[in-house]
Protein backbone atom coordinates (compact mmCIF):
# COMPACT_ATOMS: atom_id res chain seq x y z
CA UNK A 1 0.00 0.00 0.00
CA UNK A 2 1.71 3.09 -1.00
CA UNK A 3 -1.15 5.75 0.35
CA UNK A 4 0.99 8.83 1.89
CA UNK A 5 -0.23 10.52 5.25
CA UNK A 6 -2.59 13.23 3.80
CA UNK A 7 -5.05 10.95 1.01
CA UNK A 8 -8.28 9.74 2.63
CA UNK A 9 -8.45 5.49 1.44
CA UNK A 10 -11.82 3.55 2.58
CA UNK A 11 -10.24 0.94 4.94
CA UNK A 12 -12.12 -2.34 6.73
CA UNK A 13 -11.13 -1.94 10.67
CA UNK A 14 -9.02 -5.44 10.23
CA UNK A 15 -6.99 -4.29 7.31
CA UNK A 16 -6.36 -0.47 8.85
CA UNK A 17 -5.13 -2.61 12.24
CA UNK A 18 -2.47 -4.58 10.11
CA UNK A 19 -1.33 -1.30 8.03
CA UNK A 20 -0.89 1.17 10.97
CA UNK A 21 0.79 -1.71 12.47
CA UNK A 22 3.35 -2.12 9.87
CA UNK A 23 3.77 1.53 9.51
CA UNK A 24 4.09 1.77 13.39
CA UNK A 25 6.73 -0.57 13.30
CA UNK A 26 5.82 -3.85 13.71
CA UNK A 27 7.71 -6.70 11.73
CA UNK A 28 6.90 -9.42 13.19
CA UNK A 29 2.93 -11.00 13.59
CA UNK A 30 1.98 -14.12 15.00
CA UNK A 31 -1.62 -15.49 14.53
CA UNK A 32 -4.50 -18.23 14.40
CA UNK A 33 -7.57 -17.91 12.59
CA UNK A 34 -10.63 -16.58 14.41
CA UNK A 35 -13.80 -14.08 13.21
CA UNK A 36 -14.20 -11.19 13.51
CA UNK A 37 -10.27 -10.20 13.21
CA UNK A 38 -9.66 -12.45 10.25
CA UNK A 39 -9.01 -10.21 7.40
CA UNK A 40 -6.16 -8.92 9.72
CA UNK A 41 -4.38 -12.38 9.68
CA UNK A 42 -5.25 -12.09 6.17
CA UNK A 43 -3.60 -8.92 5.71
CA UNK A 44 -0.37 -9.25 7.60
CA UNK A 45 0.29 -12.79 5.73
CA UNK A 46 -0.10 -11.14 2.51
CA UNK A 47 1.81 -7.66 3.32
CA UNK A 48 4.81 -8.41 6.02
CA UNK A 49 7.07 -10.29 4.23
CA UNK A 50 6.62 -7.48 1.10
CA UNK A 51 7.97 -4.95 3.92
CA UNK A 52 11.11 -6.98 5.28
CA UNK A 53 8.76 -8.87 8.16
CA UNK A 54 7.75 -12.12 9.04
CA UNK A 55 4.50 -13.50 9.36
CA UNK A 56 3.78 -17.04 10.93
CA UNK A 57 0.74 -19.06 11.28
CA UNK A 58 0.49 -20.81 14.35
CA UNK A 59 -0.77 -24.23 15.30
CA UNK A 60 -2.81 -22.67 17.69
CA UNK A 61 -3.28 -19.17 20.11
CA UNK A 62 -1.14 -21.04 22.93
CA UNK A 63 1.62 -21.38 20.29
CA UNK A 64 0.72 -17.81 19.09
CA UNK A 65 1.45 -16.37 22.45
CA UNK A 66 4.76 -18.30 22.67
CA UNK A 67 6.23 -17.34 19.73
CA UNK A 68 5.48 -14.15 20.24
CA UNK A 69 7.09 -14.42 23.49
CA UNK A 70 10.17 -15.45 21.94
CA UNK A 71 10.10 -12.87 19.24
CA UNK A 72 10.17 -10.21 22.00
CA UNK A 73 12.72 -11.79 24.05
CA UNK A 74 14.96 -11.57 20.62
CA UNK A 75 14.30 -7.80 20.43
CA UNK A 76 11.42 -8.09 17.56
CA UNK A 77 8.18 -5.80 17.77
CA UNK A 78 5.75 -8.20 17.46
CA UNK A 79 2.02 -8.51 16.99
CA UNK A 80 -0.62 -10.64 17.70
CA UNK A 81 -4.80 -10.40 17.14
CA UNK A 82 -7.07 -13.12 18.03
CA UNK A 83 -10.40 -12.81 19.03
CA UNK A 84 -12.16 -13.06 22.46
CA UNK A 85 -11.59 -17.20 23.18
CA UNK A 86 -8.93 -16.83 21.42
CA UNK A 87 -7.23 -14.27 23.71
CA UNK A 88 -8.16 -16.14 26.28
CA UNK A 89 -6.37 -19.24 25.80
CA UNK A 90 -3.13 -16.46 25.51
CA UNK A 91 -3.62 -15.24 29.33
CA UNK A 92 -0.76 -17.71 30.27
CA UNK A 93 1.41 -16.21 27.97
CA UNK A 94 0.32 -12.76 28.98
CA UNK A 95 1.39 -13.56 32.39
CA UNK A 96 4.87 -14.84 31.56
CA UNK A 97 5.50 -11.79 29.46
CA UNK A 98 4.75 -9.62 31.99
CA UNK A 99 6.90 -11.16 34.27
CA UNK A 100 9.63 -11.39 31.91
CA UNK A 101 9.46 -7.44 31.33
CA UNK A 102 9.15 -7.52 27.21
CA UNK A 103 6.75 -5.74 24.73
CA UNK A 104 4.39 -7.29 22.26
CA UNK A 105 1.14 -5.83 20.93
CA UNK A 106 -2.17 -7.55 21.64
CA UNK A 107 -5.43 -6.46 19.45
CA UNK A 108 -8.90 -8.59 20.71
CA UNK A 109 -10.91 -7.68 18.03
CA UNK A 110 -14.02 -8.72 21.01
CA UNK A 111 -16.97 -10.92 20.04
CA UNK A 112 -19.86 -12.46 22.60
CA UNK A 113 -19.23 -14.84 25.39
CA UNK A 114 -19.07 -16.53 27.38
CA UNK A 115 -17.34 -20.02 25.62
CA UNK A 116 -17.16 -19.90 21.78
CA UNK A 117 -20.43 -17.89 22.67
CA UNK A 118 -21.09 -15.95 18.90
CA UNK A 119 -19.45 -13.74 16.12
CA UNK A 120 -20.76 -10.99 16.74
CA UNK A 121 -19.93 -7.90 18.77
CA UNK A 122 -19.16 -7.75 22.43
CA UNK A 123 -17.57 -6.15 25.16
CA UNK A 124 -17.77 -8.61 27.96
CA UNK A 125 -14.10 -8.69 27.89
CA UNK A 126 -13.40 -6.16 29.63
CA UNK A 127 -12.14 -7.73 32.72
CA UNK A 128 -10.26 -9.94 30.85
CA UNK A 129 -8.38 -7.46 29.52
CA UNK A 130 -8.31 -4.90 32.53
CA UNK A 131 -8.41 -7.58 35.58
CA UNK A 132 -5.23 -9.96 33.82
CA UNK A 133 -6.84 -13.43 32.99
CA UNK A 134 -3.43 -14.97 33.81
CA UNK A 135 -1.94 -15.92 37.33
CA UNK A 136 -0.06 -13.28 39.42
CA UNK A 137 0.27 -9.60 40.17
CA UNK A 138 0.36 -8.00 37.07
CA UNK A 139 -1.32 -5.23 34.37
CA UNK A 140 -1.71 -4.70 30.76
CA UNK A 141 -2.26 -0.77 29.67
CA UNK A 142 -5.57 -1.67 27.59
CA UNK A 143 -7.24 0.89 25.58
CA UNK A 144 -10.06 0.96 23.64
CA UNK A 145 -10.59 2.98 20.30
CA UNK A 146 -14.24 3.87 19.25
CA UNK A 147 -13.63 4.44 15.76
CA UNK A 148 -11.01 3.21 12.81
CA UNK A 149 -8.96 6.08 12.66
CA UNK A 150 -8.41 6.20 16.49
CA UNK A 151 -7.47 2.55 16.08
CA UNK A 152 -4.86 3.33 13.75
CA UNK A 153 -4.05 6.20 15.92
CA UNK A 154 -3.18 3.84 18.33
CA UNK A 155 -1.59 1.02 16.87
CA UNK A 156 0.72 3.43 15.52
CA UNK A 157 2.00 4.11 18.79
CA UNK A 158 1.90 1.28 20.74
CA UNK A 159 4.86 -0.50 19.49
CA UNK A 160 7.40 1.90 20.81
CA UNK A 161 5.10 2.29 23.72
CA UNK A 162 5.35 -1.25 24.66
CA UNK A 163 9.17 -1.06 24.31
CA UNK A 164 9.05 1.63 26.35
CA UNK A 165 7.05 0.42 28.93
CA UNK A 166 8.70 -3.31 28.28
CA UNK A 167 5.28 -4.67 28.77
CA UNK A 168 2.68 -5.63 26.36
CA UNK A 169 0.22 -3.31 25.29
CA UNK A 170 -3.70 -4.31 24.54
CA UNK A 171 -6.08 -2.84 22.13
CA UNK A 172 -9.72 -3.60 22.86
CA UNK A 173 -11.59 -3.07 19.33
CA UNK A 174 -15.00 -4.53 19.07
CA UNK A 175 -16.45 -6.87 16.18
CA UNK A 176 -18.01 -3.90 15.05
CA UNK A 177 -14.61 -2.11 14.47
CA UNK A 178 -12.91 -5.01 13.04
CA UNK A 179 -15.82 -5.51 10.49
CA UNK A 180 -17.08 -1.72 9.80
CA UNK A 181 -15.34 0.71 6.63
CA UNK A 182 -13.99 4.23 7.40
CA UNK A 183 -12.50 6.55 5.45
CA UNK A 184 -9.17 7.69 7.37
CA UNK A 185 -6.25 8.75 6.42
CA UNK A 186 -3.00 6.83 7.34
CA UNK A 187 0.28 8.10 9.14
CA UNK A 188 4.18 7.63 7.60
CA UNK A 189 5.35 4.59 8.03
CA UNK A 190 8.11 4.67 10.95
CA UNK A 191 11.46 3.25 10.29
CA UNK A 192 11.41 -0.57 11.78
CA UNK A 193 14.25 -1.21 14.35
CA UNK A 194 17.58 -3.12 12.55
CA UNK A 195 18.25 -6.07 13.98
CA UNK A 196 21.91 -4.70 13.98
CA UNK A 197 20.73 -2.07 16.97
CA UNK A 198 18.71 -4.42 19.21
CA UNK A 199 21.64 -4.95 21.37
CA UNK A 200 22.53 -1.35 21.93
CA UNK A 201 18.68 -0.16 21.86
CA UNK A 202 17.41 -3.25 23.80
CA UNK A 203 20.27 -4.22 26.03
CA UNK A 204 18.05 -7.13 28.02
CA UNK A 205 17.29 -8.72 24.32
CA UNK A 206 18.28 -12.26 23.79
CA UNK A 207 20.63 -11.22 21.15
CA UNK A 208 24.22 -12.37 21.94
CA UNK A 209 26.89 -11.33 24.21
CA UNK A 210 27.87 -9.01 20.83
CA UNK A 211 30.15 -6.48 22.66
CA UNK A 212 28.01 -6.48 25.96
CA UNK A 213 30.28 -8.09 28.16
CA UNK A 214 27.23 -10.28 29.77
CA UNK A 215 24.75 -12.41 28.86
CA UNK A 216 20.81 -11.34 28.82
CA UNK A 217 18.61 -13.70 30.72
CA UNK A 218 15.10 -13.26 30.10
CA UNK A 219 12.50 -15.45 32.65
CA UNK A 220 9.85 -15.72 34.78
CA UNK A 221 10.76 -18.38 37.25
CA UNK A 222 11.82 -16.59 40.81
CA UNK A 223 11.80 -19.48 42.81
CA UNK A 224 13.47 -17.31 45.96
CA UNK A 225 10.37 -15.77 47.36
CA UNK A 226 12.43 -12.79 48.13
CA UNK A 227 13.70 -12.38 44.64
CA UNK A 228 10.03 -12.64 43.56
CA UNK A 229 8.99 -10.22 46.08
CA UNK A 230 11.82 -7.55 44.85
CA UNK A 231 10.56 -8.44 41.08
CA UNK A 232 7.05 -8.10 41.77
CA UNK A 233 7.40 -4.51 43.78
CA UNK A 234 9.43 -3.66 40.92
CA UNK A 235 7.01 -4.43 38.22
CA UNK A 236 4.01 -2.45 40.76
CA UNK A 237 6.57 0.79 40.38
CA UNK A 238 6.07 0.41 37.08
CA UNK A 239 2.90 0.16 36.86
CA UNK A 240 2.14 2.93 39.25
CA UNK A 241 4.47 5.29 36.90
CA UNK A 242 1.81 3.87 34.06
CA UNK A 243 -1.21 4.74 35.92
CA UNK A 244 0.14 9.04 35.78
CA UNK A 245 1.10 8.27 32.35
CA UNK A 246 -1.03 6.51 30.06
CA UNK A 247 -4.78 8.04 31.11
CA UNK A 248 -6.80 8.63 28.11
CA UNK A 249 -9.94 9.25 27.84
CA UNK A 250 -12.95 11.76 26.18
CA UNK A 251 -15.13 13.69 27.77
CA UNK A 252 -18.27 15.75 27.05
CA UNK A 253 -20.63 18.67 28.51
CA UNK A 254 -20.21 17.36 32.37
CA UNK A 255 -20.81 20.84 33.61
CA UNK A 256 -24.94 21.40 34.14
CA UNK A 257 -25.20 17.75 33.28
CA UNK A 258 -28.44 15.94 34.70
CA UNK A 259 -27.46 12.79 32.94
CA UNK A 260 -23.96 11.29 32.14
CA UNK A 261 -23.02 8.39 30.18
CA UNK A 262 -20.01 6.90 30.61
CA UNK A 263 -19.52 4.25 27.73
CA UNK A 264 -16.26 3.32 25.22
CA UNK A 265 -15.68 1.49 21.96
CA UNK A 266 -18.61 1.35 19.84
CA UNK A 267 -20.56 2.07 22.33
CA UNK A 268 -20.12 5.41 22.93
CA UNK A 269 -20.71 6.29 19.07
CA UNK A 270 -24.13 5.29 19.48
CA UNK A 271 -24.23 7.39 23.01
CA UNK A 272 -23.21 10.15 21.08
CA UNK A 273 -26.71 10.17 19.40
CA UNK A 274 -28.17 9.72 22.47
CA UNK A 275 -26.73 12.79 24.10
CA UNK A 276 -27.90 14.33 21.28
CA UNK A 277 -31.41 13.11 21.79
CA UNK A 278 -31.63 14.54 25.23
CA UNK A 279 -30.66 18.17 24.03
CA UNK A 280 -33.54 17.90 21.55
CA UNK A 281 -35.95 16.96 24.79
CA UNK A 282 -34.34 20.08 26.75
CA UNK A 283 -32.24 17.73 29.27
CA UNK A 284 -28.38 18.02 29.67
CA UNK A 285 -26.65 15.35 28.92
CA UNK A 286 -22.78 14.64 29.24
CA UNK A 287 -20.25 12.26 28.41
CA UNK A 288 -17.10 9.95 29.32
CA UNK A 289 -15.30 7.71 27.39
CA UNK A 290 -12.21 6.08 29.08
CA UNK A 291 -10.11 5.18 25.78
CA UNK A 292 -7.23 3.86 28.41
CA UNK A 293 -9.22 1.39 30.23
CA UNK A 294 -6.45 0.37 32.42
CA UNK A 295 -5.50 2.75 33.78
CA UNK A 296 -9.04 3.58 33.83
CA UNK A 297 -9.84 7.76 33.58
CA UNK A 298 -10.95 7.86 37.30
CA UNK A 299 -9.58 11.86 37.23
CA UNK A 300 -12.54 12.15 34.29
CA UNK A 301 -15.19 11.37 37.08
CA UNK A 302 -13.41 14.04 39.13
CA UNK A 303 -15.23 17.05 36.34
CA UNK A 304 -18.93 15.96 37.00
CA UNK A 305 -21.42 18.21 38.01
CA UNK A 306 -22.79 18.16 41.50
CA UNK A 307 -26.04 18.64 39.40
CA UNK A 308 -25.57 15.51 37.50
CA UNK A 309 -28.77 12.74 39.15
CA UNK A 310 -28.01 9.89 37.56
CA UNK A 311 -24.69 7.93 35.86
CA UNK A 312 -24.88 6.21 32.90
CA UNK A 313 -22.78 2.82 32.20
CA UNK A 314 -23.92 1.53 28.74
CA UNK A 315 -22.00 -1.61 27.47
CA UNK A 316 -21.99 -4.68 25.54
CA UNK A 317 -21.73 -6.88 28.96
CA UNK A 318 -23.38 -7.73 31.95
CA UNK A 319 -21.76 -4.10 33.73
CA UNK A 320 -18.23 -5.09 33.63
CA UNK A 321 -16.85 -1.69 33.47
CA UNK A 322 -19.60 -0.16 36.01
CA UNK A 323 -17.69 -1.11 38.79
CA UNK A 324 -14.58 0.92 38.17
CA UNK A 325 -17.38 3.86 37.30
CA UNK A 326 -18.69 3.45 40.60
CA UNK A 327 -15.19 2.95 41.72
CA UNK A 328 -14.31 6.10 40.55
CA UNK A 329 -17.49 8.17 41.70
CA UNK A 330 -16.97 6.94 45.14
CA UNK A 331 -20.79 6.80 45.95
CA UNK A 332 -21.01 10.67 45.02
CA UNK A 333 -23.91 9.72 41.97
CA UNK A 334 -26.19 6.49 41.59
CA UNK A 335 -24.62 4.58 38.71
CA UNK A 336 -27.19 2.30 36.73
CA UNK A 337 -26.58 -0.05 33.84
CA UNK A 338 -27.81 0.19 30.44
CA UNK A 339 -27.01 -2.97 28.19
CA UNK A 340 -27.28 -5.62 26.07
CA UNK A 341 -25.32 -8.86 25.52
CA UNK A 342 -25.39 -11.94 23.02
CA UNK A 343 -23.86 -9.98 20.30
CA UNK A 344 -27.28 -7.48 20.18
CA UNK A 345 -26.39 -3.83 19.56
CA UNK A 346 -28.53 -1.12 21.08
CA UNK A 347 -29.78 1.29 18.70
CA UNK A 348 -29.37 4.80 19.92
CA UNK A 349 -33.24 5.34 20.85
CA UNK A 350 -33.28 1.89 23.02
CA UNK A 351 -30.58 3.64 25.32
CA UNK A 352 -32.29 6.87 24.81
CA UNK A 353 -35.56 5.66 26.35
CA UNK A 354 -33.73 3.27 28.97
CA UNK A 355 -32.11 5.86 30.28
CA UNK A 356 -35.27 8.30 30.39
CA UNK A 357 -36.92 5.81 31.90
CA UNK A 358 -33.97 5.60 34.46
CA UNK A 359 -33.40 9.56 35.53
CA UNK A 360 -37.35 10.06 35.92
CA UNK A 361 -36.71 7.64 39.30
CA UNK A 362 -34.14 10.09 40.23
CA UNK A 363 -36.11 13.49 39.03
CA UNK B 1 -28.87 7.02 -22.87
CA UNK B 2 -26.58 4.64 -24.14
CA UNK B 3 -28.04 0.73 -25.13
CA UNK B 4 -27.56 -0.83 -21.78
CA UNK B 5 -29.95 -2.94 -20.01
CA UNK B 6 -29.11 -5.41 -16.94
CA UNK B 7 -30.30 -9.19 -18.09
CA UNK B 8 -32.32 -10.92 -15.85
CA UNK B 9 -29.63 -12.04 -13.86
CA UNK B 10 -27.23 -9.81 -12.33
CA UNK B 11 -24.58 -10.76 -10.48
CA UNK B 12 -22.30 -8.58 -8.43
CA UNK B 13 -18.98 -9.62 -7.53
CA UNK B 14 -15.85 -7.54 -6.60
CA UNK B 15 -12.77 -6.41 -3.65
CA UNK B 16 -14.23 -6.88 -0.55
CA UNK B 17 -15.32 -3.70 1.24
CA UNK B 18 -16.25 -2.35 -2.58
CA UNK B 19 -19.70 -1.60 -1.81
CA UNK B 20 -21.09 -4.72 -3.61
CA UNK B 21 -23.81 -5.31 -0.53
CA UNK B 22 -24.90 -1.56 -0.58
CA UNK B 23 -25.15 -1.61 -4.54
CA UNK B 24 -27.13 -4.77 -4.68
CA UNK B 25 -29.85 -3.54 -2.16
CA UNK B 26 -30.30 -0.51 -3.63
CA UNK B 27 -30.88 -1.82 -7.00
CA UNK B 28 -32.85 -4.79 -5.62
CA UNK B 29 -35.01 -2.36 -4.45
CA UNK B 30 -34.94 -0.12 -7.57
CA UNK B 31 -35.87 -3.32 -10.02
CA UNK B 32 -39.06 -4.34 -7.42
CA UNK B 33 -40.10 -0.80 -8.12
CA UNK B 34 -41.14 -1.91 -11.85
CA UNK B 35 -41.13 -6.08 -11.78
CA UNK B 36 -43.40 -7.90 -9.90
CA UNK B 37 -40.96 -11.46 -9.31
CA UNK B 38 -37.50 -9.83 -8.12
CA UNK B 39 -35.37 -11.85 -5.90
CA UNK B 40 -32.15 -10.81 -3.99
CA UNK B 41 -29.67 -14.30 -3.20
CA UNK B 42 -27.32 -13.69 -0.66
CA UNK B 43 -24.23 -15.69 -1.75
CA UNK B 44 -21.93 -14.21 0.36
CA UNK B 45 -20.83 -16.85 3.05
CA UNK B 46 -17.25 -14.89 3.56
CA UNK B 47 -18.45 -11.75 5.50
CA UNK B 48 -19.75 -12.03 9.35
CA UNK B 49 -21.20 -8.88 9.28
CA UNK B 50 -23.01 -6.47 7.55
CA UNK B 51 -24.73 -9.23 4.61
CA UNK B 52 -27.65 -8.33 2.77
CA UNK B 53 -29.78 -10.15 4.68
CA UNK B 54 -29.77 -8.13 7.51
CA UNK B 55 -31.72 -6.26 5.63
CA UNK B 56 -34.37 -9.07 4.65
CA UNK B 57 -37.50 -7.47 6.34
CA UNK B 58 -37.24 -4.29 4.01
CA UNK B 59 -36.39 -6.00 1.13
CA UNK B 60 -39.41 -8.69 1.58
CA UNK B 61 -40.75 -5.59 2.69
CA UNK B 62 -41.18 -4.49 -1.07
CA UNK B 63 -41.99 -7.68 -2.49
CA UNK B 64 -38.24 -8.52 -2.84
CA UNK B 65 -37.70 -12.69 -2.08
CA UNK B 66 -34.25 -13.40 0.00
CA UNK B 67 -32.43 -16.58 -0.55
CA UNK B 68 -29.00 -17.38 1.28
CA UNK B 69 -27.27 -19.29 3.47
CA UNK B 70 -29.53 -19.10 6.34
CA UNK B 71 -32.19 -21.02 8.18
CA UNK B 72 -35.51 -19.89 8.78
CA UNK B 73 -34.81 -16.19 10.99
CA UNK B 74 -30.81 -17.58 11.50
CA UNK B 75 -28.59 -14.91 9.90
CA UNK B 76 -25.71 -14.44 12.65
CA UNK B 77 -24.10 -18.07 11.36
CA UNK B 78 -20.81 -18.38 9.52
CA UNK B 79 -22.17 -21.36 7.93
CA UNK B 80 -20.04 -21.63 4.48
CA UNK B 81 -23.38 -23.48 2.84
CA UNK B 82 -26.57 -21.97 1.06
CA UNK B 83 -30.41 -23.42 1.31
CA UNK B 84 -31.63 -25.25 -1.48
CA UNK B 85 -34.46 -22.92 -2.35
CA UNK B 86 -31.53 -20.15 -3.52
CA UNK B 87 -32.15 -22.22 -6.70
CA UNK B 88 -35.93 -21.64 -7.02
CA UNK B 89 -34.97 -17.92 -8.12
CA UNK B 90 -33.09 -18.96 -11.10
CA UNK B 91 -34.78 -21.68 -12.03
CA UNK B 92 -38.20 -18.79 -12.63
CA UNK B 93 -37.76 -17.13 -16.13
CA UNK B 94 -40.21 -14.27 -14.91
CA UNK B 95 -38.26 -13.10 -11.94
CA UNK B 96 -35.41 -11.15 -11.76
CA UNK B 97 -32.56 -12.14 -9.80
CA UNK B 98 -30.00 -10.00 -8.59
CA UNK B 99 -26.95 -12.11 -6.96
CA UNK B 100 -24.92 -10.95 -4.05
CA UNK B 101 -21.92 -12.64 -4.17
CA UNK B 102 -18.81 -12.73 -1.56
CA UNK B 103 -15.41 -10.47 -1.53
CA UNK B 104 -12.56 -11.13 -3.93
CA UNK B 105 -11.88 -14.43 -5.72
CA UNK B 106 -12.33 -16.55 -2.86
CA UNK B 107 -16.13 -15.35 -2.48
CA UNK B 108 -16.84 -15.58 -6.21
CA UNK B 109 -15.82 -19.05 -6.09
CA UNK B 110 -19.72 -20.07 -4.74
CA UNK B 111 -20.81 -18.72 -7.80
CA UNK B 112 -19.48 -21.93 -9.23
CA UNK B 113 -22.73 -24.14 -8.10
CA UNK B 114 -25.01 -21.88 -10.43
CA UNK B 115 -22.70 -21.83 -13.63
CA UNK B 116 -25.79 -23.83 -15.55
CA UNK B 117 -27.89 -20.52 -14.62
CA UNK B 118 -25.54 -18.39 -16.48
CA UNK B 119 -25.64 -18.89 -19.95
CA UNK B 120 -23.38 -16.40 -22.14
CA UNK B 121 -25.94 -13.59 -22.97
CA UNK B 122 -28.11 -14.32 -20.83
CA UNK B 123 -26.88 -12.85 -17.67
CA UNK B 124 -24.88 -9.87 -16.14
CA UNK B 125 -21.74 -10.20 -14.22
CA UNK B 126 -20.75 -6.45 -12.67
CA UNK B 127 -17.89 -5.80 -11.47
CA UNK B 128 -17.98 -3.08 -8.74
CA UNK B 129 -15.13 -0.90 -8.56
CA UNK B 130 -14.11 1.78 -5.54
CA UNK B 131 -11.07 3.69 -6.68
CA UNK B 132 -10.73 5.08 -2.69
CA UNK B 133 -10.00 1.21 -1.69
CA UNK B 134 -5.82 1.28 -1.59
CA UNK B 135 -6.32 -2.45 -3.20
CA UNK B 136 -8.04 -1.37 -6.70
CA UNK B 137 -6.50 2.46 -6.54
CA UNK B 138 -4.87 1.47 -9.98
CA UNK B 139 -6.06 0.19 -13.25
CA UNK B 140 -3.47 -2.60 -12.70
CA UNK B 141 -4.72 -3.27 -9.64
CA UNK B 142 -8.57 -3.37 -10.38
CA UNK B 143 -7.96 -5.70 -13.66
CA UNK B 144 -5.79 -8.40 -11.71
CA UNK B 145 -8.83 -8.51 -9.26
CA UNK B 146 -11.45 -8.81 -11.87
CA UNK B 147 -9.08 -11.75 -13.99
CA UNK B 148 -8.70 -13.50 -10.46
CA UNK B 149 -12.55 -13.29 -9.92
CA UNK B 150 -13.13 -14.42 -13.69
CA UNK B 151 -10.56 -17.52 -12.95
CA UNK B 152 -12.84 -18.65 -9.76
CA UNK B 153 -15.87 -17.60 -11.06
CA UNK B 154 -15.33 -19.31 -14.40
CA UNK B 155 -17.54 -16.36 -15.87
CA UNK B 156 -16.86 -13.22 -18.12
CA UNK B 157 -17.60 -10.22 -16.59
CA UNK B 158 -19.87 -8.10 -18.30
CA UNK B 159 -19.58 -4.99 -17.47
CA UNK B 160 -18.51 -2.58 -14.36
CA UNK B 161 -20.22 -0.22 -11.47
CA UNK B 162 -18.37 2.78 -10.59
CA UNK B 163 -19.29 3.00 -6.74
CA UNK B 164 -15.93 5.59 -5.91
CA UNK B 165 -16.88 6.33 -2.48
CA UNK B 166 -15.95 7.44 1.04
CA UNK B 167 -18.84 6.65 2.43
CA UNK B 168 -20.59 10.07 4.39
CA UNK B 169 -17.71 11.65 2.97
CA UNK B 170 -18.37 10.89 -0.49
CA UNK B 171 -18.38 13.92 -2.96
CA UNK B 172 -19.34 14.85 -7.03
CA UNK B 173 -15.50 14.65 -7.47
CA UNK B 174 -15.23 11.08 -5.94
CA UNK B 175 -17.57 9.88 -8.23
CA UNK B 176 -16.22 11.37 -11.31
CA UNK B 177 -12.85 10.21 -10.29
CA UNK B 178 -14.49 6.55 -10.22
CA UNK B 179 -15.72 7.33 -12.99
CA UNK B 180 -12.76 8.30 -15.71
CA UNK B 181 -10.66 5.20 -13.72
CA UNK B 182 -13.53 2.99 -14.56
CA UNK B 183 -12.99 4.51 -18.54
CA UNK B 184 -9.72 2.89 -18.30
CA UNK B 185 -10.80 -0.48 -17.38
CA UNK B 186 -13.62 -0.44 -19.40
CA UNK B 187 -11.56 0.32 -22.43
CA UNK B 188 -8.95 -2.49 -21.58
CA UNK B 189 -11.56 -4.64 -21.14
CA UNK B 190 -14.17 -3.73 -23.83
CA UNK B 191 -16.64 -3.97 -21.37
CA UNK B 192 -19.53 -0.90 -20.42
CA UNK B 193 -19.35 0.93 -16.73
CA UNK B 194 -23.57 0.15 -16.16
CA UNK B 195 -23.67 2.32 -13.27
CA UNK B 196 -21.82 5.41 -11.10
CA UNK B 197 -23.49 4.79 -7.91
CA UNK B 198 -23.68 7.96 -5.96
CA UNK B 199 -25.20 9.07 -2.52
CA UNK B 200 -28.63 10.02 -2.64
CA UNK B 201 -27.96 13.68 -1.78
CA UNK B 202 -25.75 14.16 -4.23
CA UNK B 203 -27.90 12.24 -7.31
CA UNK B 204 -29.10 15.81 -8.34
CA UNK B 205 -26.16 17.54 -8.71
CA UNK B 206 -24.51 14.38 -10.23
CA UNK B 207 -27.04 14.71 -12.45
CA UNK B 208 -26.85 18.09 -13.49
CA UNK B 209 -22.54 18.01 -13.47
CA UNK B 210 -23.52 15.24 -16.30
CA UNK B 211 -25.67 16.94 -18.55
CA UNK B 212 -22.96 20.09 -18.66
CA UNK B 213 -20.07 17.73 -19.12
CA UNK B 214 -22.04 15.60 -22.07
CA UNK B 215 -21.57 12.37 -19.78
CA UNK B 216 -24.37 10.03 -19.16
CA UNK B 217 -23.57 8.46 -15.73
CA UNK B 218 -26.01 5.78 -15.58
CA UNK B 219 -26.61 7.15 -11.71
CA UNK B 220 -27.59 4.73 -9.32
CA UNK B 221 -28.42 6.77 -6.20
CA UNK B 222 -27.55 4.93 -3.36
CA UNK B 223 -29.03 5.15 0.26
CA UNK B 224 -26.62 3.34 2.99
CA UNK B 225 -29.51 0.65 4.06
CA UNK B 226 -26.77 -1.59 5.41
CA UNK B 227 -24.78 1.20 7.18
CA UNK B 228 -26.29 2.69 11.17
CA UNK B 229 -26.01 5.93 11.45
CA UNK B 230 -23.85 5.98 14.53
CA UNK B 231 -21.39 4.07 12.35
CA UNK B 232 -20.53 7.62 11.07
CA UNK B 233 -20.43 9.51 14.33
CA UNK B 234 -17.55 11.14 15.50
CA UNK B 235 -16.26 9.36 18.72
Amino acid sequence: METMISERVLLKGNEAFGEAAIRGGCRYYVGYPITPQNELTEYMARELSKRGGAFVQAESEVAAINMAYGVAAAGGNVFISSSSPGIALMQEGLSFICSAELPVVVLNVTRGGPGIGSIQPGQADYNQATRGGGNGDYHIPVFAPASIQESIDILYEAFAMADHWRNPVMILADGVIGQMMEPVSLPEPKEPMAEKDIPLRKPWAISGTGFKDHRSVVKSLRLQPQDLEVHVHHLFEKYDQAEKELVRYDAHDLEDAEIVFVSFGTTARIVSEVVEMFADEGIKAGSIRPISLWPFPEEAFQKISPKTKVVISAELNMGQMMKDVKAAVSGRFPVRLVNRVGGIIPTSLEIFEKSRAILGEYK
Amino acid sequence: MRPIEEKRIVAVVGHFGSGKTEFCVNFALERAKHHKNTALVDLDIANPYFRSRERRDLLEGAGIKVYGSFYKREIAAELPALTADARSAFEDDETLVTVDVGGDASGAMIVVQFYRYFTAGEYDLLCVVNKNRPETATVEKAIRYIDEIELKAGLKTTGLINNTHLLRETTIGDVEKGYHFCQEISAKLDIPIHFSCCPVPLAEDLRRRGEETGIDYRIMPVALYMRETWLDRKP
